[in-house]
């Protein structure tokens, strides 16, 4: 199936689970419903015309100041018609269902977007970081995320404590000295 | 005992019909005990088994047969801190690693020596500007002997920086020459942005004892009973005891920052 078959497919099924879609960028994608998104999965991946069998990635986007955006990439092995689905969360609460009932492989894609990103899977098993330390403060993929001045002691920063002078504009990207 | 050493199996040469006095002049070296130490010591530069990242690869293509790190006696890369003279830290360093890299580093006995692998190591490398998880530079976390930068660095370029470590051992002095090439000063210094992590200046002190100053306290004994005092509560990780590590390098310290505890 092509792009607009997917959609046409699942429109008879999850009328109202769709907001929109994109069909002119090379990947075409489907805006889904937050609270739909789960039941449309299960259908994405039961579905013996659709079968979406492999989920490749989960990926969150930041857009500030309101919005940050989850894409997840789908594929199926046996038909060979990937899809991208959008989700669209307020950027304050970013919460959105977990998919691990869906595909298991969901389990480690979302703690990273947890990790970096900072968006809560609701219902996810283990909802904890998993390329950061354990300790680590803030999300650091995020467009206003802050350096730590020091981590445990270590100075984070490029330039933290040393004795020497930046650009300016690199100080009002967030770099910071921090003189020994 | 000459007679002894002629019929030894295998000999071959003029040495078995000689005089003694001629099987002395062609079988006798004399050298210094500095010498002939350092001399076994830097041809048994043992590494720790121990990658961090892309630069592992290249350190194991050196360990492999065509660069063959084993020539220049680096050759076994110890499972093992507790058995490692070097620690070639190959490949990046993140901040969630660096605790890791510094409680290896602590475990390994002296003398111990680091190598600092590739531009990650050296001072961030790619991740220098906006590697928010990455320690700027391995030095922020255990003293450097040796600076090897490169993306990742080739063999042949760690070939030279364990030469380098090499030709650092063969100017350690142990027993003979002015004190200011026993070995005290040999160590670098810890990095001045992060002595906090190294407890007081006692405790930073020790750490920069060496290996000639292990020997000299050995052979010589702890200069005076005040040394003791100062080996404990030095925080995490360092107050480990080695033996006499305190024997050479504590003079200077010995009395200065008992205040610091």
């Amino acid at each position: 199936m092509n792009f607009k078959d997917v959609v046409a497919h699942l429109k008879e099924r999850h009328s109202d689970a769709i907001e929109g879609t994109d069909e002119t960028k090379r990947d075409p994608w489907i805006v889904v419903k937050k609270d739909k998104l789960v039941e449309l999965c299960k259908t994405l991946r039961d579905d013996p015309k659709l079968d979406y069998d492999h989920l490749s990635l989960i990926s969150a986007v930041d857009y500030p100041p309101a919005t940050i955006e989850i894409v997840y990439h789908l594929d199926s092995l046996r038909l060979n018609h990937p899809l991208v689905l959008k989700v669209k969360l307020p950027r304050a609460t970013p919460k959105i269902p977990s998919l691990v009932t869906v595909w298991p492989t969901a389990d480690w894609h979302e703690r990273e977007s947890y990790d970096l990103m900072g968006i809560e899977f609701e219902g996810h098993p283990n909802l904890t970081r998993i390329l950061c330390a354990e300790d680590w403060v803030g999300f650091p993929l995020r467009k206003d995320y802050k350096w730590p001045e020091e981590y445990h002691g270590v100075p984070c920063g490029p330039f933290a404590g040393k004795d020497v002078n930046i650009p300016p504009e690199w100080e009002q990207e967030g770099f910071t000295t921090r003189k020994a | 005992m000459t007679e002894l050493l002629k019929i030894q199996p295998g000999h071959s040469g003029p040495q078995p019909n000689l005089p003694d006095e001629e099987f002395l002049k062609y079988n006798v070296m004399l050298t210094t005990v500095d010498h002939f130490v350092n001399w076994a010591r830097a041809a048994s530069v043992w590494p720790m088994t121990f990658g961090l990242a892309c630069c592992a690869i290249e350190m194991m293509a050196a360990g492999a047969s065509k660069y063959d790190l084993d020539r220049f006696g680096s050759g076994p890369f110890r499972a093992t801190p507790r058995q490692a003279d070097l620690m070639i830290v190959a490949g990046t360093v993140t901040h969630k690693m660096a605790p890791r890299v510094r409680r290896l580093y602590d475990q390994m006995p002296e003398p111990k020596y680091v190598i600092a692998m590739g531009a990650c190591v050296c001072r961030g490398g790619p991740y220098h500007l906006y590697g928010y998880h990455v320690v700027k530079g391995v030095d922020l976390i255990v003293p450097v002997d040796v600076y090897l930068p490169g993306c990742p660095p080739r063999p042949e370029a760690l070939l030279e920086a364990v030469f380098r470590i090499q030709e650092k051992i063969k100017l350690e002095r142990t027993v003979q020459g002015d004190r200011d090439r026993t070995g005290a000063g040999t160590r670098p210094p810890v990095n001045p942005r992060v002595q906090h992590l190294w407890g007081t200046p006692e405790a930073q002190h020790k750490t920069s004892t060496t290996w000639a100053g292990w020997l000299r306290g050995l052979l010589f004994g702890p200069p005076d009973e005040h040394e003791h005092g100062h080996d404990e509560g030095h925080g995490e990780g360092h107050g480990d005891d080695h033996g006499g590590a305190h024997g050479q390098d504590a003079h200077a310290s010995a009395h200065g920052g008992g205040g610091h505890h």
